[in-house]
């Protein structure tokens, strides 16, 4: 069983890449052996109303057994409260947030809203460091990254709030992880799309500083090739249950309750 | 046949105490990976007594003469680019003449001088004499000098490239960071200059963007620091195209454009 929390549909505004549509994202699932993916909708993540790409996600997946919708919150925007219990009714392992991109303070007043209302409703909080690596992204591509301290920030905001993570690399796993109590530390996980493998074992290291139980298979697909978190893990001598740990057994356990 | 067209090591005089394990893990997983051969550059001293892209001489002979030990204990899977610093004529092509005479298979540029620069002149004739590939650093469309390089993007390894037209390029690290876009425009018609995948990027459209600009005769498989990634773009690569293109990009392409008798399938 292996679990993609962290797939798109939709375009990208700043370059063109293949493979956004709900079927080659099918094909892709399939060639790659993935079983699930969480998906969120790109275009959205860009306009002003992010909310408003949700209905388009939750008829999409609906068609599709494999997909499981991560819709969009703003919590800057009124109205957003009722999106949570849309998307607890739509069976969305997540909700996701992407305050720079909607220009709002990474661990200000209305995102720590968010993260408590999430902790309420049992919902996992998404949130990328980043989408692109920075040295290529596009002139008008201007949204910062996550910060590490938002995400320390956040997790000690609300007791109840669960952080799903997605494209943070080793330097920032450890930051926030060392920086977090034992407590704040379990109710965070990792997504596998942006830490190095071999030569330099970041993944390796991770797995057993940070413990193989904080991390999940993501992908970033179709921005990046889904081939990448497989083949991270295929250099990995992890044996079976830990493998399945990060491929399923993680967000199940974790993330799915 | 797999051929890792940009492969690095370290030794113990880098900034890297873990130096032994990250040139072990490199060639465990060149193992899984079924990577054949390695060919790799040392930066110097990788930062140490001198800038990792401005290397002073005595890093630039002693990181050499770490990857030629390398080469001797590895000698059916290393091969040797002999690392140089273009600001240092004389012992670049000293430098030069005698690792290949000890065995090296090609020239690392790292970003020691632009692309564009005449001192690149002296290092490409002595690559063309002796018929050996150079392997360019490049950030993939360069708007400004960053700190710590003097590095080239892809159209200015397109001026070198056509200033030696019997010389063939390596266009390091598509997936290297910087829009590759732009060095894909830039080498489209450049017959010389090679693209090699390697990289910590692994983009969706990146790999079907350098077949349609460069085209499957001109693609190099490599890993550079991350080899995950570059596992990743090989299965990739795999459903893209034919079997005997894809052999092409694993080692073909590279016996092509490496000295004969570089690799024993040659």
């Amino acid at each position: 069983m292996r679990i993609d929390v962290n797939a798109f549909l939709g375009a990208y505004p700043y370059r063109r890449v293949p493979g956004t549509a709900p079927e080659r994202l099918m094909q892709a699932l399939e060639r790659v052996q993935i079983d699930e993916a969480w998906v969120s909708h790109l275009p959205s993540l860009f306009w002003r109303q992010p909310m408003e790409g949700n209905a388009w996600l939750y008829d999409t997946v609906a068609r599709e057994r494999r997909l499981r919708p991560v819709p969009a919150v703003h919590p800057g925007l009124a109205g957003w409260a009722p999106t949570l219990g849309e998307a607890v009714d739509h069976g969305a392992p997540a909700v996701r947030c992407d305050p720079a991109h909607y220009g709002l303070d990474p661990a200000g007043p209305e995102v720590r809203v968010l993260a408590a209302a999430c902790g309420a409703a049992k919902l996992p909080l998404m949130m990328a460091v980043r989408l692109e690596d920075a040295r290529q992204r596009h002139p008008n591509d201007r949204a910062a990254e996550l910060p590490a301290a938002a995400v320390r920030a956040l997790i000690r905001s609300d007791d109840a709030v669960r952080l799903l993570i997605t494209h943070a690399d080793r330097a920032f796993i450890e930051e926030v992880h060392f920086g977090s109590t034992p407590d704040e530390a379990a109710r965070m996980w990792w997504d596998i799309s942006w830490i190095w493998g071999p030569p330099e074992d970041h993944l390796a290291m991770l797995v057993e500083t940070v413990g193989v139980e904080r991390f999940v298979f993501g992908t970033g697909q179709p921005l990046r090739i889904p081939e990448n978190a497989v083949a991270k893990l295929d250099l990995l001598d992890l044996g079976a249950q830990r493998r399945a740990a990060i491929e399923s057994e993680n967000a199940r356990a974790g993330l799915l309750h | 046949m797999l051929i890792d067209v940009h492969a690095h090591f370290y030794h113990d005089q880098t900034p890297r105490a873990d130096w032994r394990e990250r040139n072990a893990s490199r060639l465990s997983a060149g193992d899984k990976i079924g990577v054949t051969h390695h060919v790799a550059s040392i930066l110097g001293s990788w930062g140490l007594t001198s800038p990792i892209y401005f290397p002073s001489p005595r890093d630039v002979t002693y990181g050499n003469d770490a990857l030629l030990v390398l080469q001797r204990q590895h000698p059916d899977r290393v091969r040797g680019y002999v690392t140089v610093n273009p600001n240092y004529t004389t012992h670049a092509r000293a430098e030069i003449e005698r690792c290949l005479g000890a065995g090296m298979v090609g020239i690392k540029l790292a970003a020691s001088r632009r692309a564009t620069d005449p001192l690149l002149d002296p290092i490409s004739e002595l690559a063309r004499a002796r018929g050996v590939p150079v392997l360019q650093h490049v950030w993939q469309h360069r708007r400004r000098d960053w700190p710590g390089q003097e590095a080239s993007d892809g159209a200015e390894l397109a001026a070198l490239a056509a200033r030696h037209p019997d010389v063939r390029f390596i266009l390091a690290h598509i997936g290297g960071g910087g829009d590759w876009q732009h060095s894909l425009a830039a080498l489209r018609t450049v017959a010389n200059v090679y693209v090699d995948v390697s990289g910590s990027g692994v983009d969706g459209g990146m790999l079907e963007a350098c077949l349609e600009s460069v085209g499957v005769e001109r693609l190099l498989w490599g890993t550079d620091l991350t080899m995950e990634t570059g596992w990743a773009k090989l299965r990739y690569l795999a459903h893209l195209l034919s079997p005997a293109q894809l052999e092409l990009v694993k080692w073909k392409n590279a016996v092509r454009i490496f000295p004969p008798g570089a690799f024993p399938a040659d």
